[in-house]
Order: C-alpha cells, then structure tokens, then sequence
C-alpha cells in the first residue's frame, strides 16, 4: 500500500536527515519505526505525511505519488495539546477535518459519535481540550484521526508525553482500532517495548543520516496484552535483537 | 486582564467586600471629595465643584422630556455625532487593520511589498493631516471619520500582523495534513489563533480613536464633544467645558467596559487554556 523507494531527504548541505531509505508497508499493517534520538523519524513522517518537499526518492501510496498531502491520510502528533484547536470544543475538533468533506450531515454526525466512543470520550464531546487531562487529550486527537476514516495512519511518537498507565491504555486502543476500523497504522516510536508490543513488523532505523538497518517481523500472537505478553519468550526475544541492534548505533554513553 | 479581582470566593463577608470596596475604589473617592473641598475653597471661576459639573452636565444632556428618554438637545448635537463618528472611523481601522495584517502577516509578497510604506506612515501622526485631510476631504463627517480610522489603525494592523505570523506551525500542519481548504485554513485556525492579539491591538485602537475623534473636532466643527468644550471655553462657560471633559471620560470607560465584555465571552478559551498551562 505504501512504498517508499531511496527516499532522501537533507536540510542544506550539511544536514542531511536521511540518507536512503528504501520500505513497504502492506495493507492493514501496523508497522513501528524505531531508531535513536535524532535519526529523522520524524523527517520521515513528516515526507510521508507529504508535509515537507523531499529531497530525493519517492513515495507512492496506493501507486499514486505523493507529492502533497495525500487523501485517506491522517496524522497523529506526539505534542497533542498544540495540535488540538483550543477554541473548538472536543466535538468541534473532531468534526473540522469532516467539513470538507461533502459527506452528509448524518454521517459525519454519526462518525463524530462512533470515534468519541472508541476511544471512550462521548461524555466530554462539548468540553474544551485544556479542560482534559494530557492522555485525554491524545485520544481526542485520535478521535479526531478516527473520524476523518483515513486508510493510513501515522503516529508520531504518539504517547511519549503521558504517564505510563495511560500509555498503556492508548497502546491497547490503538491494537482495538486498528482491527475495528481496518486501517494501516504507522508508527514512529523511540520506546522499543512500544514498537514490538503493538506493531507487525519493526523497522530500525540507524543514526543519522538515517539508512534501515533491519526490517524485523514481530510475530508475537495476538490478541496481546499488557502483562503476559511482555512476559512471554517470543516477545523478549524479538525485543533484545532490537535493542541489540540500536545499541550497536548509539554513540557510546559517558 | 486588568480586572482582575484579587478575592477568594468563599471566604467574602460584609466587612470584606467592604474593605476590597475601598481598597479599589478608596483614592478615588478620597480625591473627588478632595477635588470638591479645594473648589469650593477656592472660589475660582475656572475651578467649579465637582459636584457643580455634575450638575451642568445633568442639565445638559439629562433634562429632556420622558418621551425622548430624558436625553436633551446636548446629546443630539454633543454625544451621538461624537459617538457616530468615532464608531465609523474605529470599524473602519478594525476592518481595514484586520484584512491587511492578514495579508501582511501570511504573503511574502505583500509584506515585502507594503511594509516600508507602511512604517513611514505609520510615523506620521495623526493630528498634523488635519489641513491636508480638509483639503481633500472638506470639513464634513468623511474628513474626520478618515483621520480617526488613519490614526487608529496602526494598532489592529500590527498586531494582525504579528498575530497570523506566530500561529503554530504544528496547528497549521495539522489543518493542511486533514486537507483543509486554504480559505479554511485561514478562518478556522490563523484567524482564531490570532484573536488574542487582534483583540489588544483593537483596545489601544480604541483609546487612539477616542482622541482622533476629539481632536478632529477642535478644528473646522460645528457640533459633538470636542466642539462642546471648544465653544464653552471661548464663551467663558467652564463648567460646562469641565461637564464635556468628564463626559468624554465616561464615553471611553463605557467602550471600554463593553469592549472588555466581548473580548472576555470571545476569548473565553483563551484564558482557559492559559490558566491551564500556568497552573
């Protein structure tokens, strides 16, 4: 569904982001990218977002390419408090990507409705964003995602700001609505427990300027869950040849 | 805020919103009765008593019948030309001062284009285009309606300006990343998030305007406040100057006031956001 083919992406001369990047991503995957810090995760998001002018290479997605902001696509930041309209309540920021959409009133009406209920927010559609906590907040935004009924997905480093509990719980309805709402999930993630927990396939990517180094099944069984799935052999395995092949890249800890 | 109220709900009793009473308003009352005493010590025809103006001002914009509301003569040809003018000329510079920030504040070309003149104006005050504006423009209502919206735009247009610049970019990626028209780009996020600024330049526009208004009004006038206070001074009537004086103080308190009100109910999720991250 998605091809990325040598995408290259620098910032001036000196700065290049990625250096060559070549992945697919199939219908209906969930697919984590991991690397570490400042290995232009996202960069990368961003040019699959086709919110930035890429350098070199090519996206295609559905074999259209991509050039601008591609329809079916919806995007996920990790700052949600500055993604969210603050002068639009928690229904009204759902809605605002709906509006131009020529869908019916019923419709729109009924997805607004649907996706405030998967991520179990209906009672709170005419408070404001700041009146939330943090980790209501994220699953606002993908509320707001749900909605718009995106075939793709992308999360940049979606739950990095809230505490671990609620991660845990966004971790969980991410798996849910994903099987609910039959969509390609791409995830951009610097938790390497995160990205093996939810994901089927990780990519790891190397210190900047970014190449992948591994393309790595994760085929852990599913339905996953928190506590005996993080315990279970398979999942530890994968984990530690993950982590092994990050630590190879980091620059040495003083 | 200005306003804001130094008391914790709850705990009020008489005796302590008797105290934040005077502590807010104390000086003030202090130097009215002050202001009344040295007066009437005083004796002095150009120094009325308060309470005097108060009175000369009842009589001159109160004393009407009960069928025109009570309104006398004084505020048909002091108070609604003033108040007229000065509102037609303010939307004007708010109209004028909106559109160009945007303009301004989100293309290039405008900017680059616009600003040197811009600033070159913008250094030109006001009160010295008088005569070239009655040149141009007569000495009508169009003349001083002009220079009011001139002198008061400033405000509106730069912090327009300064507002659609500083929108965050995570906000406009967002809207362009849910493919969100350009138009709607514009008036669901740039403008909204700009708000907050656009507002105070509007309030120090407000207070520009109000003295454009009195200003234009010295010169060429034949009737609203400005000409009231022109005309009683040359007639040796002074405490009638004083009334118009302290009428002009109440005009812009009252503005003020209802300017505040709207602000407050428009940007309500502004100051909820803001005590959100500050607390």
């Amino acid at each position: 569904m998605l091809t990325v083919d040598r995408l290259h992406h620098s910032y001036g001369p000196d700065h290049v982001a990625i250096a060559s990047l070549t992945f697919k991503v199939n219908e209906g995957e969930i697919v984590a990218i991991v690397g570490p810090s400042g290995c232009g995760k996202t960069t990368l998001l961003k040019s699959l977002a086709g919110l930035l002018r890429i350098s070199g290479g090519a996206i295609r997605l559905d074999g259209q390419l991509v050039s601008d902001v591609p329809k079916g696509l919806a995007v996920v930041f990790q700052e949600y408090g500055r993604s969210l309209l603050p002068w639009c309540t928690v229904e009204a920021n759902v809605q605002l990507p709906l509006r131009y959409q020529s869908l019916p009133s019923d419709v729109s009406r009924r997805r607004i409705k649907d996706s405030l209920a998967a991520v179990g927010l209906l009672h709170v559609a005419g408070q404001y964003p700041w009146q939330l906590s943090g980790g209501m907040q994220q699953r606002v935004a993908i509320a707001r995602a749900l909605a718009y009924h995106p075939k793709l997905l992308l999360m940049d480093e979606p739950f990095a700001s809230v505490d671990a509990q609620t991660r845990a719980d966004l971790e969980d309805l991410v798996a849910e609505v994903r099987d609910r709402f039959d969509i390609t999930i791409v995830l951009v993630t610097h938790d390497i427990d995160e990205a093996v927990y939810l994901s089927d396939r990780v990519l790891v990517l190397s210190a900047s300027p970014s190449r992948l180094l591994a393309d790595i099944p994760i085929n852990v069984t599913r339905p996953r869950d928190q506590i005996t799935t993080r315990a279970s052999e398979q999942f530890l395995t994968v984990r530690s040849e993950v982590v092994r092949l990050i630590r190879r890249q980091a620059p040495p800890a003083s | 805020m200005r306003n804001i109220a130094f008391s914790s709900a709850g705990k009020m009793n008489l005796s302590g919103t008797l105290r934040s009473f005077l502590f807010r308003y104390g000086l003030g009352l202090a130097l009215l009765l002050a202001w009344q005493l040295a007066a009437m010590h005083a004796e002095s025809i150009f120094f009325p008593t308060p309470w005097q103006i108060l009175l000369r001002a009842a009589d001159l914009w109160l004393s009407g019948p009960p069928q025109h509301l009570f309104l006398a003569d004084g505020v048909f040809a002091d108070i609604l030309p003033s108040l007229g003018r000065l509102l037609l000329g303010w939307s004007a510079a708010i109209a004028i001062g909106i559109t160009f920030g945007i303009l301004i504040g989100r293309s290039r070309i405008f900017s680059d284009l616009l600003d040197p003149s811009l600033q070159f104006l913008r250094a030109i005050p006001g009160p010295a285009l008088i005569p070239i504006f009655i040149i141009l423009l007569g000495t009508e209502t169009t003349m001083r309606v002009t220079l009011i919206a001139f002198g008061s735009v400033w405000p509106v247009l730069l912090n327009t300006i300064e507002g659609v610049r500083t929108v965050d970019p995570l906000q406009l990626d967002t809207a362009r990343a849910f493919r969100l028209p350009p138009l709607a780009r514009l008036t669901r996020v740039i403008l909204p998030a700009a708000t907050p600024k656009i507002f105070a330049g509007i309030r120090v526009s407000l207070s520009l305007a109000i003295i454009l208004m009195v200003v234009s009004e010295l010169v060429a006038s034949t009737n609203g406040i400005g000409y009231r206070i022109l005309t009683s001074q040359i007639m040796l009537l002074l405490t009638e100057m004083w009334s118009a004086i302290l009428l002009l103080a109440a005009l812009g308190l009252t503005l003020n006031a209802m300017l505040e009100r709207i602000e407050r109910s428009v940007l309500r999720w502004h100051r909820g956001a803001r005590q959100r991250t500050e607390s």
